[in-house]
C-alpha cells in the first residue's frame, strides 16, 4: 500500500524536525527549513512521485534550505563556522543515516522551565506537526495568543539554555513524568469530544512507547488512552453524554480495546504498578461486561494511596457505591472537599437519586450544572433535572 | 552559557536564624561550597534591603526613597555569576543554595545583551 502524502508528512515531521534541531541548535531555523522542505514535497511529489526514501529526501532538502538561509544571513555566518565543526553534519551528509532525535526533542519541549501550556503547545507543534491555528482552535484560544505562546517558548529555550538531550539518569524519571503529564493533558482535553487531540495524544503515546520501549508507565499511559478512546463513539449520542452503563457496547472499538490490553500486559510484565499502569488496568476493567467493581474499587484505592488525589477517591466512591450501595459511596464523597469540582456534585446527585432523595439530588444536579460549561455534559444534567422534577411531581 | 543567579531571601533569613547551631554551620558551609564551585564567580555580598536607597529621575531631578524598589521580602538578597553548560546544570546549582530550601528562591537569569 502506498502511504498518502499526509501520512508520510505526519510520520516524518517530528523526526525531520528533531534531526534538524539537533543539527542546527535552533528551533526557528529548523522549523522554517522543515516547513519549506515539506512544502516543496507537497508541490513535487504528486507530480514526480514520492521518492524511495522520503525521510532522506525531506532531511536533505530541509538541511540544504537551512544552509542556504544561514549563508544568506551574514549575521549568522559565524554560526555556520561552528556548525561545520559539528560531527552531526557528517551524519547528515550521509543520505541514508539520520539519528532519531525525537526523544531529545520531546524532553526539550516538556522541560519544566517552560509553563505547562507552553509545553503542550510546543509538543503539538514541534512533534505533532499541528499548525498554530489548529492548536489554538483545539485549546479555544485566539490564534495570535497561541502564536505568541509558541514564539516565547522557543525564544526561552534558546535564551535560557534549555538542553536538547535525553536527561541523565538522575533526572530521567521526573522529566519523563513531565512528558507523560503533557501527553495525558492533551488526551484529557480531547476526551471532552475534541477527537483530534485524543488522536494526537495516542499518536504521541505510541511514539514514546517506540522510543522508550521498556518503561511500564509509558505503556500504561498508552493502554489507558487506547482503552478510554475505544469507547469514544458511544460516549455521546445526539450531542449528549452517555454514561458507561447506558453505552451501546457494539460501538466500542474492539481492535483498540485489544491493543490497549496488549500494552497493559506489557506494562505489567515490565513490573509496572505506577499511576498510569493502574489507570490503564482500571480502564481495562471498565471495558468488561459485567464490570468487576470490587477489583476497580481496590485499584482506585491503590491509586489514591499513590497520588493522594481526592479526584481518585471520588472515582473509588463510584465503584464502592456499586458494591456496597449508594450510602457507602456518599460517605466517601462527603469527606472529600472538592466543592468546586463539577463531577463531585454530579456523582453525589446520581447516588442521591438512586436513594430516592430527590430534593437533595436536585440541589446537587443544579450545583453541577452551575459548574459545567461543556454542552454535552450540561444537556445531560438538564435531562436528569427534568426527569427528577417529573418523578417529584408524580410522587 | 553565562547565568546570573539571583537569590531572594523571602523567609529564609528568619528561618535560618531559628536553626540549631549545627544547621546554621551547614548553611554557611553550603554558601562557601557554592562560592568555590568551578564556574562560579561571586559578587560582594549584598547588605540588608532596609539599608537600600532607591533612585528615580523625574524631570531631570533625582528622587530618592528609602528601601528597595520592591517590597522588603521581594528584594534581591544576593547574586552570583555561573558559567554552566545549560539550564539543567544551573538548576542543580540553584537547588544547593540554602535560601531556596528555607522559603526563599533562586532566579536563574541567562546573561544576554538586550540592547
Amino acid at each position: 500500500m502506498v502511504a498518502t502524502l499526509e501520512q508520510v508528512f505526519r510520520e516524518e515531521w517530528g523526526r525531520v524536525l528533531a534531526t534538524l534541531v539537533g543539527f542546527l541548535g535552533d528551533f526557528d531555523l529548523a522549523e522554517e527549513a522543515a516547513q519549506e522542505a515539506f512544502a516543496i514535497a507537497a508541490d513535487r511529489w504528486p507530480r514526480d512521485g514520492v521518492p524511495n526514501n522520503p525521510r532522506a529526501w525531506l532531511m536533505r532538502t530541509a538541511r540544504n534550505r537551512a544552509t542556504d538561509r544561514i549563508r544568506r544571513d551574514r549575521a549568522l555566518a559565524t554560526k555556520l563556522g561552528l556548525l561545520a565543526a559539528d560531527a552531526r553534519e557528517e551524519v547528515l551528509m550521509n543520505p541514508t543515516i539520520f539519528p532519531d532525535e525525537r526523544l531529545e526533542l520531546i524532553f526539550t519541549c516538556c522541560h519544566p522551565a517552560l509553563t505547562v501550556e507552553a509545553q503542550v503547545a510546543l509538543t503539538l507543534r514541534i512533534l505533532g506537526g499541528l499548525t498554530t491555528d489548529e492548536i489554538a482552535r483545539a485549546f479555544l484560544v485566539p490564534e495570535p495568543t497561541m502564536a505568541q505562546r509558541l514564539v516565547r517558548a522557543k525564544r526561552k529555550i534558546r535564551a535560557a539554555g534549555i538542553p536538547f538531550r535525553v536527561p541523565p539518569a538522575h533526572l530521567f524519571r521526573e522529566r519523563l513524568d513531565a512528558v507523560l503529564a503533557v501527553v495525558y493533558l492533551i488526551f484529557n482535553e480531547g476526551y471532552g469530544g475534541r477527537d483530534e487531540l485524543a488522536a494526537e495524544a495516542i499518536w504521541l503515546g505510541r511514539a514514546l512507547a517506540e522510543l522508550i520501549p521498556d518503561d511500564p508507565e509509558v505503556r500504561g499511559l498508552l493502554a489507558m488512552m487506547l482503552l478510554h478512546d475505544s469507547r469514544r463513539d458511544s460516549r455521546f449520542r445526539g450531542g449528549e453524554l452517555v454514561l458507561l452503563d447506558d453505552q451501546n457496547r457494539s460501538r466500542w472499538n474492539t481492535t483498540q480495546i485489544a491493543a490497549g490490553r496488549a500494552e497493559l500486559d506489557r506494562a505489567i510484565a515490565l513490573g509496572g504498578r505506577g499511576s498510569y499502569v493502574l489507570q490503564g488496568a482500571i480502564a481495562s476493567l471498565h471495558a468488561e461486561t459485567p464490570c468487576d467493581w470490587a477489583q476497580i474499587a481496590s485499584l482506585y484505592g491503590e491509586l489514591a494511596r499513590l497520588t493522594s488525589s481526592p479526584v481518585v477517591e471520588l472515582n473509588r466512591a463510584i465503584a464502592v457505591a456499586e458494591i456496597d450501595g449508594p450510602e457507602a459511596g456518599l460517605r466517601i464523597i462527603d469527606g472529600l472537599g472538592l466543592e468546586d469540582f463539577r463531577y463531585l456534585h454530579s456523582t453525589r446527585a446520581e447516588l442521591l437519586r438512586r436513594l430516592g432523595r430527590s430534593d437533595q439530588a436536585r440541589d446537587a444536579y443544579r450545583r453541577a450544572r452551575e459548574l459545567t460549561d461543556d454542552g454535552a455534559e450540561r444537556r445531560f444534567l438538564e435531562r436528569r433535572l427534568t426527569e427528577l422534577s417529573a418523578t417529584m411531581d408524580s410522587g | 552559557m553565562k547565568y546570573i543567579m539571583v537569590i531572594y531571601q523571602g523567609d529564609a533569613q528568619e528561618r535560618q536564624a531559628a536553626l540549631s547551631e549545627e544547621e546554621q554551620k551547614q548553611v554557611y558551609a553550603d554558601y562557601q561550597g557554592i562560592n568555590e564551585m568551578p564556574g562560579v564567580t561571586s559578587v560582594p555580598p549584598l547588605g540588608q534591603p532596609e539599608n537600600a536607597t532607591t533612585v528615580r529621575v523625574e524631570g531631570g531631578k533625582a528622587l530618592t526613597t528609602d528601601g528597595p524598589f520592591v517590597g522588603m521580602k521581594e528584594a534581591v538578597g544576593g547574586l552570583f555569576i555561573l558559567e554552566a553548560d545549560d539550564l539543567d546544570a544551573a538548576i542543580e546549582v540553584a537547588a544547593r543554595v540554602p535560601a531556596a530550601r528555607y522559603g526563599g528562591a533562586v532566579e536563574i537569569r541567562p546573561s544576554e545583551v538586550n540592547w
